[in-house]
């Protein structure tokens, strides 16, 4: 019996009622650590280069499309391993390709080019694979599969998203504090001429940045695909979202990032109970605008992220 | 004044283009033609407001397309909606004295009641202007991504609101719109029959706009515009009312895309939510983009061969595509546009060359 149909019976209204806020807390937090990688994605690359790359959103739809497509030849986890891979490739060649030999470009210009981007990338998608939603099968059960966990039926993939979405995070700050790469990488974010200075290849960083943003978002991509489908056009939506969070959370903090993506997770799970949900993206975007008019700091930022604005 | 003789002869050029194009196209029976050319005259109007708020302004705009849809949705709405059941209520009996309400068959035996088609285009027009007044408040605020994003999510949400709003016809849009009569004798409207004449009316349209653009920037205005693109802090540190320039330039770039929502849906007949799309959107800018950004005559002529071009149908299933990679590759090697890349180039070079002579002299 689904929650909603449940709630309906008199009697145990109370008890549904608390049921169906852990589901809608379930969904909200799967989707928002989604929203949370793509966040961090963003993050990334604004650290190392003040660009904001509209074309976020087309990683992810890229890595779970590569997986379906290897998961037919090679047993999945080497499908998305591949599929990771590859993305990764192709975030280093944009970088290449299109940014790094640009001299001082003006922001206007730096949003058309990923917004070009982001649409090359879309339609090539269209024309490789098709216009189809696909997905990559459950890691572990299948569709209905469901454990129960304080009266909230959770499909195990959420376990995954939330799982490895979670590791990405932790590895990601492992990675930017105790490793000397990533001592580099923030020693860019925070100061590129002085970084320079101290012998760090800082173009080599912003190539670095476009490949950890490529690969973590084709990897939220893979586990989320099970759950939500995944077709050509989807990286606009989830670029939006992404970007809401990054600046719920303060524009250029990764924690941030993820929190912002959380809590626009659960903003737009609970609108369904006020909205019909053909306007569930409406949400993310009136989210966005308000973060943006009232406090473009982010609601977790800081005077630094003040700063920034305007960049 | 250069310039001024060169917008003369550029608005002559145009004049002379289009009869000659509508001869040809009639000598040759492809009359056919004429009717993507009238739609690219009417998408010219939301280019040109646009090239007049990011070429000249220097200010985003990747929402456009939801000012053309509002125009166009709400003179639809206006248009189609059946007002009958209200003919007891004092706002009917007001409109009706004022000759504001028209009867027409409905197609199916029966009759449609609705505001006149002129109150319903003046309504759409002043919404637009009236919405885009209440957002430059706050997006102008912003700069750089954020007015880019929030712009963008402006767009969307308009997408949105005409996408699953019933009121709007949902996927479907609106159609069985009536023809918009211009004067006795004339509509604007999708018929074989004044084809020839809408052709007309609508390029006189964009020659209109033209003008009035060309004048407004070879004025005060323009060189205030043009200003605040340099340097916002200079300008205003010279007294330039930088908000209030802004949120003009953006009311009247919003007024010019909601005058071709509202021209362009009566001459179809009908609007669907895809006129709202964030492709739509970036399509426009890629327009004018490839005209050259500050550059209204590149516009024009970038603008109605692409339009033209798709609406024909040349790019097939890359047309997307098409306006994507034209952004991109505008963008990355000539973001001054094809003419103003080669004109800056020629002017560096003539500026180089005087330098140099100038440093013979003083050697010598």
């Amino acid at each position: 019996m689904s929650g909603a149909a449940a709630a309906a019976v008199p009697g145990c209204a109370a008890s549904m009622t608390s049921d169906i806020l852990l589901q809608f807390c379930v969904a909200g937090v799967t989707y928002g650590v989604i929203y949370g990688v793509v966040a961090i994605g963003f993050t990334i690359i604004y650290n190392t280069t003040g660009i904001i790359n509209f074309a976020q959103g087309e990683f992810l739809m890229l890595g779970a499309m590569t997986a379906v497509t290897l998961q037919r030849f090679v047993p999945l986890p080497a499908a998305i391993l591949g599929a990771v891979a590859i993305t990764m490739l192709v975030g280093a060649a944009l970088e290449v390709l299109f940014i790094r030999w640009l001299t001082r470009p003006s922001v206007l210009r730096m949003i058309m080019i990923t917004i070009g981007l982001s649409i090359v990338i879309r339609e090539v998608a269209l024309h490789v694979w098709d216009e189809k939603s696909h997905a990559l099968p459950y890691f572990t059960g299948d569709a209905v599969s469901a454990l129960t966990v304080a009266g909230a039926k959770i499909s195990p993939q959420v376990l995954w998203v939330v799982g490895v979405c979670g590791a990405m995070v932790l590895l990601l700050g492992l990675f930017f504090h105790a490793t000397p790469l990533g001592r580099q990488m923030r020693a860019c974010a925070s100061n590129r001429d002085a970084a320079r200075l101290c012998g760090i290849n800082a173009r080599n960083m912003v190539t670095l940045s476009f490949v950890l943003s490529a690969g973590m978002g084709a990897l939220a991509g893979c586990v989320v695909s099970p759950i939500t489908f995944v077709q050509y056009d989807s990286g606009t939506a989830l670029a939006i979202k992404g970007f809401t969070a990054a600046i719920l959370g303060g524009l250029g903090s990764t924690a941030g990032a993820a929190a912002g993506g959380v809590v626009l997770g659960l903003l737009e799970s609970f609108s369904v109970w006020f909205l019909p949900a053909a306007y569930k993206d409406a949400v993310a975007i009136t989210v966005m605008l308000g973060v943006l008019f009232v406090r473009p700091t982010g609601i977790l930022g800081n005077a630094e992220a003040a700063r920034l604005r305007g960049h | 004044m250069g310039g001024r003789w060169r917008g003369i002869g550029f608005a002559a050029g145009l004049a002379a283009a289009v009869v000659a194009v509508q001869l040809a196209a009639s000598a040759a029976h492809k009359v056919f033609y004429l009717t993507q050319l009238t739609m690219a005259a009417y998408s010219l109007l939301v280019v040109l407001g646009l090239a007049l708020l990011m070429g000249y302004a220097g200010q985003a705009s990747m929402g456009q397309a939801g000012f053309f849809a509002i125009g166009g949705y709400v003179a639809a709405f206006l248009t189609t909606r059946d007002l009958a059941r209200f003919k007891d209520g004092t706002p009917f009996r007001i409109l009706d004295h004022a000759n504001l309400l028209v009867t027409r068959g409905d197609g199916m035996g029966g009759t449609l009641t609705h505001l006149h088609p002129w109150a319903a285009a003046l309504l759409a027009v002043v919404s637009a202007a009236g919405i885009a007044w209440l957002v430059a408040g706050p997006v102008f605020r912003l700069r750089g991504h954020y007015l880019a994003m929030a712009t963008l999510g402006f767009g969307i949400i308009v997408h949105r609101i005409f996408l699953a709003s019933p009121h709007f016809g949902g996927a479907d849009g609106i159609s069985d719109v009536p023809p918009l009569a211009l004067f006795p004798g004339f509509a604007v409207t999708g018929r074989a029959t004044v084809r020839v004449a809408n052709y007309y009316a609508a390029w006189a349209v964009v020659l209109l706009a033209l003008w009035m653009l060309t004048n407004l920037i070879g004025s005060r205005v323009g060189r205030a515009l043009r200003a605040i693109h340099g340097s916002e802090n200079a300008a205003a540190s010279v007294g330039v009312p930088i908000a209030a320039y802004k949120t003009r330039v953006f009311v009247l770039a919003a007024v010019l895309a909601a005058l071709a929502g509202v021209l362009a849906t009566h001459y179809n007949g009908g609007i669907g939510p895809s006129e709202a799309s964030v492709m739509k959107s970036v399509r426009y800018v890629a327009i004018v983009a490839v005209g050259g950004m500050a550059n209204f005559h590149g516009a024009v002529v970038m603008g109605t061969l692409l339009t033209f071009l798709s609406l024909r149908g040349y790019f097939g299933t890359l047309d997307d595509l098409v306006f994507g990679g034209i952004l991109l590759a505008m963008m990355l090697f000539a973001p001054e546009g094809i003419v103003g890349a080669a004109l800056g180039s020629r002017v560096r070079a003539l500026y180089g060359r005087r330098r140099r002579d100038a440093d013979d002299s003083t050697a010598a």
